[in-house]
């Protein structure tokens, strides 16, 4: 893990290492929330790696169970592998982090 | 299928349009016997909480409502599983004759397996549960689904991280889940001290049953209790339930009501002297018989006869039996002239032989019950009902005892049991204690007197007939079992050569009387004789007497009379003057002379 978390980073690439799920139901002040902190530290973290995608659950409820997403909203990490979920409203800069298992860029020196 | 669904809607429907307001509409299960108990299913569009320990059944009762509502009410159902797969679910119901991958396929049934992993997931500020009531939404609008199990909902608490978040959720979640109209089965682990570990029964609070699974000197009986069941009345009683391959049964410890109707038809016993002895007509058709009695008395040929004489008039017999397997049993009553093997062959006689060990009590009585709807019979014999005694306890086995007859009664089957009465008890008391239940009981006894062991029938009691007091003794030759003549006498009842001796002893009293009458008489005319004898002895000798008598008066009164003549001649001839010569014959002899 160490490793290749420790690679990624570096060669900058344009392609999207990083495949992110934002499941939502409705534009709810919870959805709005999870995906403006969700923009916010992709940005910050992965810029140009990442590739998000948002589902709003109310539209396309058949793809619930796919993800097997329980609560709303859900961030799913569908690439790297393993698969990782991080539920709430992502207001917790650090926790995403860890939940996504990124280190921050400038805030160590790993 | 279609006259189930009728029959689910008119229920429903009746009981709504008769009492409006009151009465609570309910969702058949289904699931034999539960829908007696709770009077009708479980409360329409309301949530039920199942719980239980570990392995007491509860995925498997809240599948079998849902596969029961979508095929046999029409109401299509969803399973939100929370610890198995669908693929696990489909195998493990499987073994109950459930085929979900066909539901599935034809849109009855939906299952949704819902992952919570605990380790996968990081939890950053607020959400809820949205997700979940949108997959039970889609998956309840995709087959038009009126009924919904969640199972277990609780594992939820191991897999999310905010319990305080859970609860709120699962208190909408119901909410929702009544607003919809949806008749629920929630299923939890039972806790320590509470129903459930989670405390569901807090959100779950209109009806709610407890399963439990209990071993028993190493039989399992598995237990249904309805705990509580808001606007109802329900029966309170644990109530015994199984899973085998028919699904669940649950089966109510009595049926509601002595209503059974008792008919008046009499039946052959296939003892004609027996018959005699009750009433002359035998018994009555749909009652319930007991024969009681000592080891090696012929209980069984009893049965046997009774099994014989319902065949030979076409009907059907059912014979459980729990000592003998079908070849030894058929074997054995060859030897009193009893052969069942064409009865079995046209199918009138079938005999189920089973260890009592080999299940507890309640799988003996589900599989009895599962027996006599399929064979259909006019008679069912229990050979012997004892034998089920040591598998369960005595209040388990009279309880058991008591749904068989009643079942039995209801469908108006006519039923023998035999009972082995163990030398130490009183002969008059029923081991299984059902005397009650019983209205012939037959009880048969060994008297052992003079180096003998014979055989007697007595009839305990016959309800609705007049019946024969009279100890009899029968004997069991290859001829059958018969009953002998009983010995009419003054004493107590004999039997075997004691009865033998007596009647001989009897023939002879009676012929000495006869004899000394004989002899008396003869006696009389004797002495009659005898009497007469000597009248005409005496007589005769009396008038001997008499004759000499006569004759020596004549004598003496000549004699006188010569004396006197003699003196007179004297005087005479002496002259001389005498007074007694001159008083009389003086002037004779002076004439003559």
């Amino acid at each position: 893990m160490n490793t290749r978390t420790d690679r990624k980073p570096k060669p900058v690439v344009a392609t999207a290492k990083w495949e992110l799920r934002l499941y939502i139901a409705g534009q709810t002040q919870k959805s709005v929330t999870a995906f403006a902190n969700l923009k916010r530290i992709c940005d910050d973290h992965l810029k140009g790696q990442y590739r998000l995608e948002v589902i709003d659950l109310l539209k396309k409820p058949q793809l619930a169970r796919g993800d097997q997403i329980l609560a709303v909203p859900t961030l799913v990490r569908k690439l790297p592998t393993p698969m990782k979920k991080i539920i709430g409203d992502l207001s917790n800069e650090e926790r995403v982090l860890v939940g996504l298992d990124i280190r921050p860029l400038g805030g160590t020196n790993q | 299928m279609s006259a189930t669904k009728s029959r689910a809607r008119s229920s429903s429907q009746g009981s709504a349009n008769r009492h409006p307001q009151q009465q609570l509409s309910k969702a058949l299960s289904g699931i034999q016997g539960l829908d007696e108990i709770t009077g009708g299913g479980l409360p329409r569009g309301r949530p039920t909480l199942v719980c239980g320990g570990a392995g007491c059944g509860k995925t498997l009762f809240a599948m079998a409502f849902l596969v029961r509502g979508a095929t046999n009410f029409g109401e299509p159902g969803v399973f939100m599983a929370f610890e198995e797969t669908a693929e696990e679910l489909a195998a493990n119901v499987a073994s109950l004759g459930f085929d979900l991958n066909k539901l599935v396929a034809q849109k009855k049934i939906s299952i949704d397996y819902v992952r919570v992993e605990r380790s996968e997931i990081e939890e950053t500020g607020e959400y809820n549960l949205e997700g979940l009531f949108i997959r039970l939404k889609h998956a309840i609008d995709s087959i038009g689904a009126k009924r919904v199990v969640l199972d277990t909902v609780e594992s939820l608490f191991a897999g999310l991280p905010n319990p305080g978040v859970l609860r709120a959720e699962l208190r909408r979640l119901f909410h929702w889940l009544k607003d919809r109209g949806l008749t629920v089965i929630v299923t939890g682990e039972k806790g320590e001290g509470t129903l459930t570990r989670q405390g569901l029964e807090e959100y779950v609070s209109d009806c709610v049953i407890f399963l439990d699974h209990r071993v028993n000197e190493q039989n399992s009986t598995r237990r249904l209790r309805v705990v509580k069941y808001r606007g109802s009345r329900h029966g309170t009683n644990e109530y015994p339930f199984l899973i085998d391959e028919s699904g669940i049964s649950i089966l109510p410890v009595t049926s509601l009501g002595l209503t059974h109707k008792a008919s008046t038809e009499r039946m052959s016993s296939g003892i004609p002297r027996l018959d005699q002895m009750l009433g002359g007509k035998g018994y009555f058709k749909g009652s319930t018989i007991l024969v009681s009695g000592t080891a090696g008395t012929g209980k069984t040929s009893v049965a046997a006869l009774l099994a014989r004489a319902t065949c030979e008039r076409g009907e059907r017999c059912l014979v459980f039996a729990f000592e003998e397997s079908t070849d030894q049993l058929v074997r054995n009553l060859h030897s009193v002239g009893i052969h069942l093997e064409s009865y079995i062959n046209q199918d009138l006689l079938k005999i189920l032989p089973s260890r009592p060990s080999a299940h507890g009590l309640e799988m003996h009585l589900v599989s009895m019950h599962r027996a006599v709807v399929e064979f259909d019979p006019q008679l069912v014999v229990v050979d012997p009902i004892t034998n089920l005694i040591t598998v369960g306890t005595m209040p388990e086995t009279q309880s058991m005892m008591t749904r068989l007859i009643d079942f039995l009664k209801l469908r108006g089957t006519t039923t023998f049991f035999t009972s082995l009465t163990s030398g130490g008890n009183d002969l008059e008391q029923s081991e299984a204690g059902i005397s009650s239940l019983i209205d012939t009981w037959l009880m048969l006894q060994v008297v052992r007197w003079g180096g003998e062991r014979n055989r007697t029938l007595t009839i305990i009691k016959s309800r609705g007939m007049a019946h024969s007091n009279q100890t009899s003794e029968y004997r069991l030759s290859d001829a059958g079992l018969e009953l002998v003549d009983t010995y009419v006498g003054t004493a107590e009842v004999f039997t075997g050569s004691a009865r033998l001796a007596k009647e001989a002893e009897d023939a002879a009293a009676i012929a000495a009387g006869t004899e000394e009458v004989a002899r008396k008489q003869a006696e009389r005319e004797q002495r009659r004789k005898a009497l007469e004898r000597r009248i005409v002895e005496l007589k005769e000798r009396f008038e001997a007497d008499d004759a000499v008598l006569v004759q020596s008066i004549r004598e003496a009164a000549r004699h006188s009379e010569q004396l006197a003549a003699e003196r007179a001649a004297m005087a005479l001839s002496r002259q001389a003057f005498t007074s007694v010569a001159k008083a009389a014959p003086a002037p004779r002899k002076a004439r003559r002379a």
